[in-house]
């Protein structure tokens, strides 16, 4: 069990100060100048040691990403932070937007560092313009302080950080797509090769980070490697923030240990499934693009990257969204499948098309205006969306039906059946 | 994503950026590197959408265009694709309610009837009298706050219809409301209290704001 002292974001829920003096008090930007005086290399090689992956979804692991940027380029090399959170149940990094503002900016100025970065800049989503501001804020404060700019924190290096505002595009949360928008252009994936850490943002050497993943590495730097991956297990390590959403008594944002089993999650931090365990029907896992599973998988399954692999699943950003037995799961499915429909960027075919199809097909699933044959159809469709198109929105779109017919196939048909009995009363009638 | 095409018959001939605005725009140019400049086409929209009643002509475009010395169709192209830049007038106070699953779950279908029923309009429209525009949009990412609604640049969370309905009253009324949530919570905290950060926080600040 984790306990409060070995908590990263102590001030998660906004009660302490998000400003530069109580930010201190936390132990922000203490000493900044030794770590920095470890060097790029023992930088990286203590993240890497920290077992840490990314924190926005993929899971790749950021000191490994940061050895991929040139020792020496005759272009300019940047940091992009993500903060363009709009996986449907996701909602962490808007905490530390607000609330951590200066765990970031350190974790920036450190990763930016190890990267041999001089510039960062994050990109907030449009509609976090409060969030934006608070940034924004915390970033005049260590400015004025000396800890960005020329010579951070007295360590030699310069380093600069720019907001940059979205405009409301969940596309733009793929990194090459945040690419572009940040280089004011539409929000439309890149294709790759070339990867950003050889020709990102204005053609040059680039590494995208997510909000989490950089606001853990200042604590990582100051308590060890070893400390981190104590928590966890091997390839899941290390704490993480986790947002409970959907038929709990109390939703909530809370920082647990990684591998900490659903059901506990559930039941200590979010006041349990409403009605009891026992009225659950299925958990999203980690956002809206994980497949759900059912409430025997729900168990027993531990909170990670490969507990939620081996469940058929995927831990994604942390945002397990509860569905009670009240819940109409076809219906709850088909609303992420308008949902991937209304933010597909249309460039590529089997995902401008295909989330058209799903969604068309499920809104008719929805009433069991359907044949049973079209479930296999449905899943075909899913099956010819993925990995065919040059990100993974489709992937994102074709999942959770996928999940939903893996397990629930037979609401799907009893909806079919009882549609077609009321179409033959109708007629008797 | 892609929008309805412009209404020529509310098009003004022509946009200037304020004064004020005119150091604005140098200044968020200025945030790029050089070579760069193309950055400020974003935060330029937002900027004429603030100064023009909250939607932006394509005049306004235009201008970004000559500004930035680009092809009116980038800058176009770029409006087109976002939903924060409205294309066309919206009212006074933009309702846009969360109706994605984790807020539907909780709740939102709810929402966004007593929205309707108070307004006395289907999502998507204005009312008559300009002060209220209802849309439905995507995931706002508080999720663990729902339901949620975006008015203007403030999110209110943990909405019931009821506390909506008085929402709307105040709003109409010009009454000063609540940002956040509307029920006493801190935060993304558990709403009966929480479960960790407890030891550490220091005395004089237990409980949070409530
Ligand atoms: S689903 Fe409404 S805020 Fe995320």
């Amino acid at each position: 069990m984790l306990s409060d002292k070995d908590r990263i974001f102590k001030n998660l829920y906004g009660d302490l100060g998000a400003d530069l003096k109580s930010a201190k008090a936390r132990g922000d930007w203490k000493d900044t100048n030794k770590i920095l005086a470890r060097g790029h290399d023992e930088i990286i090689a203590e993240v890497k040691a920290s077992g840490l992956r990314g924190r926005g979804g993929a899971g790749f692991p950021p000191g490994v990403k940061w050895s991929f940027m040139p020792k020496e380029s005759s272009k300019p090399s940047y940091l992009v932070i993500n903060a363009d959170e709009s996986e449907p149940g996701t909602c962490k990094d808007r905490e530390i937007l607000r609330h951590e503002p200066h765990k970031l900016i350190e974790g920036a100025l450190i990763a930016g560092f190890a990267m041999r970065a001089h510039r960062a800049f994050i990109y907030v989503r449009g509609e976090f313009y409060n969030e934006g501001l608070a940034l924004m804020k915390a970033i005049d404060e260590a400015y004025a302080a000396g800890f960005l700019g020329k010579n951070a924190c007295g360590s030699g290096w310069d380093f600069d950080i720019t907001v940059h505002r979205g405009a409301g595009a969940y596309i733009c949360g793929e990194e090459t797509a945040l690419l572009n928008s940040l280089e004011g252009k539409r929000g439309m994936p890149r294709n790759k090769p070339p990867f950003p850490a050889m020709a990102g943002l204005y053609d040059c050497p680039t590494t995208i980070n997510n909000v989490e993943t950089i606001s853990v590495v200042s604590t990582i730097m100051r308590k060890g490697a070893k400390w981190f991956s104590s928590f966890g297990r091997e390839g899941n390590t290390g704490t993480k923030l986790f947002c409970i959403s959907g038929h709990v008594n109390n939703p909530c944002t809370v920082e647990e240990e990684m591998g900490i089993p659903m059901r506990t999650l559930i039941e200590k931090h979010a006041g349990g499934v409403k009605g009891g365990w026992d009225n659950l029907l299925a958990v999203i896992p980690g956002g809206s693009s994980c497949p759900c599973l059912p409430k025997d998988i729900c168990e027993t399954v531990k909170m990670d990257y490969d507990g939620l692999k081996e469940a058929g699943s995927s831990f994604g950003t942390g945002g397990v969204i509860v569905m009670d037995k009240s819940t109409d799961i076809i219906e709850a499915i088909c609303r992420l499948s308008k949902f991937y429909k209304h933010e597909s960027c249309g460039q590529c075919t089997p995902c401008r098309e295909g989330t058209g199809w799903v969604l068309r097909i499920m809104e008719r699933m929805v009433k069991g205006d359907a044949e049973i044959h079209e479930i296999d159809q449905l899943w075909d469709i899913t099956k010819q969306m993925e990995g065919k198109t040059i990100c993974a929105l489709a992937d994102a779109a074709a999942w959770p039906v996928q999940g939903l017919i893996r397990h629930f196939r037979a609401e799907i048909e009893e909806r079919i059946n009882s549609y077609k009995q009321s179409l033959k009363q109708e007629g008797a009638a | 994503m892609v929008k309805a095409t412009y209404n020529n018959d509310i098009q003004p001939d022509s946009f200037e950026f304020s004064a004020a605005n005119k150091k604005k725009v140098k200044d968020i140019i200025a945030r790029y590197p050089v070579g760069g400049e193309r950055s400020a086409v974003m935060p330029l929209l937002d900027l004429a959408q603030r100064q023009h009643d909250n939607w932006i002509p394509r005049a306004a475009m235009d201008k970004i265009a000559e500004i930035l010395n680009l092809p009116p169709v980038k800058v176009y192209e770029v409006a087109t694709f976002y939903t924060m830049y409205n294309l066309e007038p919206v009212g006074k106070h933009h309702i846009q309610v969360c109706g994605t699953t984790p807020c539907k779950l909780c709740g939102s279908d709810g929402i966004m009837g007593a929205c309707k029923k108070k307004l006395g309009i289907e999502m998507g429209e204005t009312t008559k009298d300009g002060l209220f525009t209802l849309s439905e949009v995507e995931c706002l990412g508080a999720c663990v706050n729902a339901p949620v609604v975006q008015i203007g640049d403030d999110y209110y969370e943990d909405l019931t219809p009821e506390t909506m309905e008085t929402l709307l009253d105040d709003l109409a009324k010009g009454k000063k409301v609540t940002v956040g949530t509307q029920v006493a919570r801190e935060n993304a905290a558990p709403k009966t209290g929480r479960t960790t950060l407890v030891d550490d926080t220091p005395k004089s600040k237990k409980g949070g704001k409530k």
